[in-house]
């Protein structure tokens, strides 16, 4: 390998009295001073969350407002750290959504274990987990950050759904069974 | 002198020093918000009183700008605990804020700051002491305020605050060699008075109707080493050897604190302050501006002092943008810097312009 020497030559006398570069630096400053700041107020304004933020983890109704999972336990057993807990139930037969069968009868995730990774989300087939864009999480007790299932669907809200697959699937028996039950 | 003259007396001084004060502290918030705007920052704009900050438009615009910040700081400073470390020399401990915060109340009593015609037609300046030897005194008196930075040093007893005491004295005495050279000039230029009123008074008016007759355009190289040096003297970056937090943790005041540490903090602005308005005396036509005459009356008076205020706090400003640009110099770097180019250079300058006027002098 061939070493390039770089000769270095001495400071000039303009150079030696450190003016010159003084100047240059103040003029930097000044610069920056007639900048506008570039820090965000934070607890009065709030930064853009870009989309695809793994922020904390939700459960989302439909906009029919039907609950999405069905309690078929993907996440759970995805989970790295083991943050998710859900005890499986069944909906009510005579319920309007009673073709889907199941539904969670509790649904945990520990967020004192939660590591925002995201694989619940991806593999929930349902799309009924999302990590949406709440990033600041904090609580008095360790209880309070166990997120029970109200508080996962009051955080999540609604998200617009673009299968419909029970409501499709209901129509589809609907239809093959001639229209009339 | 009878008592009503000695009352008005008084009153003066007080109100002098609670402006002075005044503008030291918010020096402190100025340096902050310039701090954050070179680092693109808002800067203090939180701190609100609850009445004062809830009046519509002035209370959020005064908030904004951070001016409830140093009532909120003073505050803090006072009714914090004082804390007095076991290992210390008590007495000296107590004396040193005091030592270094007085001599800059005392400079100011010799320091004028306006002229204006009185009733009688005279021309009157507004000072509280016009000595004969005003800049000598200040010299003299400003150069006290390294003993309080020196006794912290050595009182605290331990070994950052002594380090930062010992480059204290080493700089000061440095330093104070080329700024007393660099000022030689400028009172021969003026005419053999040592009176900082004169010096200002021949600095009014024009040159060949666009110069403004200030010091500085005659004399840049008086004029950068006394600013250099004065850095050096109020222990601003890049020369803030004593207190560098880097090395030293916070040099002299490593074991101060509340109503104490306050003291050297406010000290150390009201140096800045009055440093500059030295500066401004000296160097950049004090309360004249080119083409003003001096004005009448009440009027003149406020003219003049705010002329006078404007020019200072642009030299304020600068110290905190230089503050806020250069990075530390090195201690041994200080000192060649003081002894191998600055001292050299004051002496070759006097040289100069004594030649110079004596030329004049000649013709």
């Amino acid at each position: 390998m061939a070493i390039k020497v770089l000769e270095r030559k001495p400071l000039s006398l303009a150079e030696r009295t450190y003016l010159p570069q003084i100047i240059g630096g103040l003029k930097i400053t000044m610069k920056n001073m007639l900048k506008p700041p570039v820090t965000l107020e934070y607890p009065d304004e709030r930064p853009d969350i870009p989309t695809g933020y793994r922020g904390v983890p939700t459960l989302v109704k439909d906009p029919n407002g039907r609950e999405k999972c069905v309690s078929c336990q993907l996440c759970e057993f995805v989970c790295p750290p083991k943050a998710i807990r859900i005890t499986p139930g069944s909906i009510a037969e005579d319920a309007d959504t009673a073709h889907v069968e199941k539904a969670p009868e509790e649904f945990e995730i520990n967020m004192l274990r939660c590591i925002y990774c995201g694989f619940c989300q991806e593999v929930c087939p349902e799309e009924a987990i999302f990590l949406q864009d709440i990033f600041s999480l904090n609580g008095l007790s360790r209880e309070e950050l166990v997120f029970k299932k109200d508080k996962l669907y009051e955080i999540g809200g609604t998200l617009p759904d673009q299968h419909f697959k029970w409501d499709k699937k209901k129509a589809a028996e609907l239809a093959a069974s001639g229209g009339h039950h | 002198m009878n008592w009503t003259e000695l009352s008005i007396l008084l009153l003066k001084a007080v109100a002098m020093i609670g402006v002075v004060m005044t503008l030291a502290g918010y020096s402190v918030v100025l340096e902050r918000k310039v701090a954050a705007w070179v680092q693109g920052r808002p800067g203090p704009n939180r701190t609100a009183p609850p009445l004062l900050g809830n009046i519509p438009v002035v209370g959020r615009l005064l908030t904004r700008m951070g001016l409830f910040q140093l009532p909120a700081d003073g505050l803090k400073f006072l009714f914090k605990e004082e804390p007095v470390p076991g290992h210390v020399k008590k007495f000296y401990y107590v004396l040193a804020p005091v030592m270094s915060f007085v001599p800059a109340i005392v400079i100011m009593t010799v320091m004028p700051f306006g002229q204006f015609i009185d009733s009688t037609g005279q021309v009157a300046t507004l000072i509280l002491t016009d000595l004969d030897i005003g800049i000598l005194f200040i010299l003299a008196v400003s150069s006290l305020g390294v003993y309080g930075i020196i006794l912290a040093g050595w009182s605290a007893n331990s070994k950052y605050p002594f380090l930062g005491g010992v480059r204290a004295s080493a700089q000061m005495i440095s330093y104070e060699l080329a700024m007393g050279l660099s000022i030689l000039p400028v009172f021969l230029w003026v005419g053999g008075t040592l009176s900082l009123t004169s010096v200002v008074e021949a600095q009014a008016g024009l040159q060949w109707w666009i110069l403004p007759q200030w010091t500085i355009i005659y004399q840049p190289v008086s004029a950068l080493i006394f600013l250099v040096a004065l850095f050096a003297e109020t222990n601003r970056l890049p020369f803030d050897m004593p207190e560098s937090e880097t090395d030293l943790v916070a040099g002299f005041n490593t074991e101060y604190g509340a109503f104490k540490f306050g003291l050297f903090f406010t000290g150390e602005y009201a140096h800045i302050l009055l440093g500059s308005a030295v500066f401004v005396l000296l160097f950049l036509g004090g309360w004249t501006l080119p083409g003003l005459p001096v004005l009448a009356g009440v009027f003149g008076a406020v003219i003049s002092v705010l002329i006078f205020l404007a020019k200072v706090l642009f030299m304020v400003f600068l110290f905190m943008w230089v503050r806020w640009t250069l990075p530390r110099f090195r201690y041994d770097q200080v000192m060649t810097l003081g002894w191998k180019r600055l001292l050299p250079l004051a002496v070759a300058n006097l040289i100069f312009y004594t030649v110079i006027i004596a030329v004049i002098e000649q013709f």
